[in-house]
């Protein structure tokens, strides 16, 4: 990757982390309690970041040829298959356990969550196993 | 609307727009599609010869996802300096939820290819249907198991 994506990787980060923190949805007990249904807030971080990148995703690549920096717009799109959606019902059960997707688990540290390394140590745990675990 | 958002709604949609704004940007400059799972399988790849680790998608873009992961990390610490209270967040959750909990959501956004960024913000964006039933999925799981653990009075 060229010197100059990186440092615009940098500055998204930054915007991504700081939108994090700003929405509280590093503290775990947030999520929890829009997952309970007592504050449906999280729909709002959810559709306000949807309703920009939606925008960018769709019209952009009919603008521009390629990215201002690099070659070519990534597509990404996962199978629908049996470890796209029972992955996601195994990542929801632990995120009604802990309140912590790997998102919000990165900001929390730097948010001053300390005890969120756990979350963090957890995760990684679980993708090594998940690696180690699955035929290519 | 105070049953709905008891804590206000106004910096929910402010932190959704910046989030979207970050993976907006990222997007236009370097095409690249942000969400935040794959570092945690890209990284296994300095510290583990196995060949799932070693696939060029995470040792291709382990680089980038870990500046990435770090530049998260610096922006939430750049709103606790700015904005954030003078005495740290803390969480009341006991550690073993928070393992625990991790362990699973670890394996299962690995498994799924994608958490509530890569499917929720950047495959809900793609117009992805896989990604669409992805999020309903960890939605029912996630209120669930949230509810469940809360009607136990487990803490």
């Amino acid at each position: 990757m060229k010197p100059a994506s990186f440092i615009v990787i940098l500055l998204g980060g930054l915007l991504f982390g700081f939108g994090l923190a700003v929405s509280r949805m590093v503290q775990p007990e947030v999520v929890l309690s829009f997952l309970r249904l007592q504050d449906f807030g999280l729909l709002l971080v959810l559709g306000g970041a949807v309703a920009v990148t939606l925008i960018t995703y769709q019209l952009v690549p009919r603008v521009l040829k390629r990215p201002l920096f690099e070659v070519a717009f990534e597509v990404k799109r996962s199978p629908m298959n049996r470890r796209t959606i029972g992955g996601a019902a195994i990542f929801g059960i632990g995120w009604g356990l802990c309140g912590v997707c790997p998102g919000p688990a990165i900001a929390g540290l730097g948010a001053g969550i300390w005890i969120l390394a756990l979350a963090l140590i957890g995760i990684a745990v679980g993708a090594y196993v998940h690696g180690r675990t699955t035929k290519l | 609307m105070t049953q709905l958002f008891p804590n206000g709604w106004v910096h929910y949609l402010v932190g959704g727009l910046l989030i979207g704004s970050g993976v907006s940007l990222m997007f236009v400059f370097t095409g690249r599609v942000t969400g935040m799972s794959s570092v945690f399988t890209a990284t296994w790849s300095y510290f583990s010869n196995h060949p799932f680790f070693q696939q060029a998608r995470y040792v291709g873009s382990r680089g980038w996802r870990l500046a990435l992961a770090l530049a998260v990390f610096l922006g939430a610490a750049l709103w606790w300096w700015w904005l954030g209270p003078t005495h740290a967040l803390t969480t009341q959750l006991p550690w073993w939820r928070l393992l625990f909990g991790g362990v699973l959501v670890g394996y299962g956004v690995r498994m799924s290819d994608g958490c509530t960024s890569g499917h929720g913000i950047c495959g809900l964006a793609s117009l992805s249907l896989s990604s669409l039933a992805a999020v309903c999925t960890f939605l029912v799981t996630a209120i669930a198991t949230a509810n469940i653990v809360a009607a136990l009075g487990v803490h």
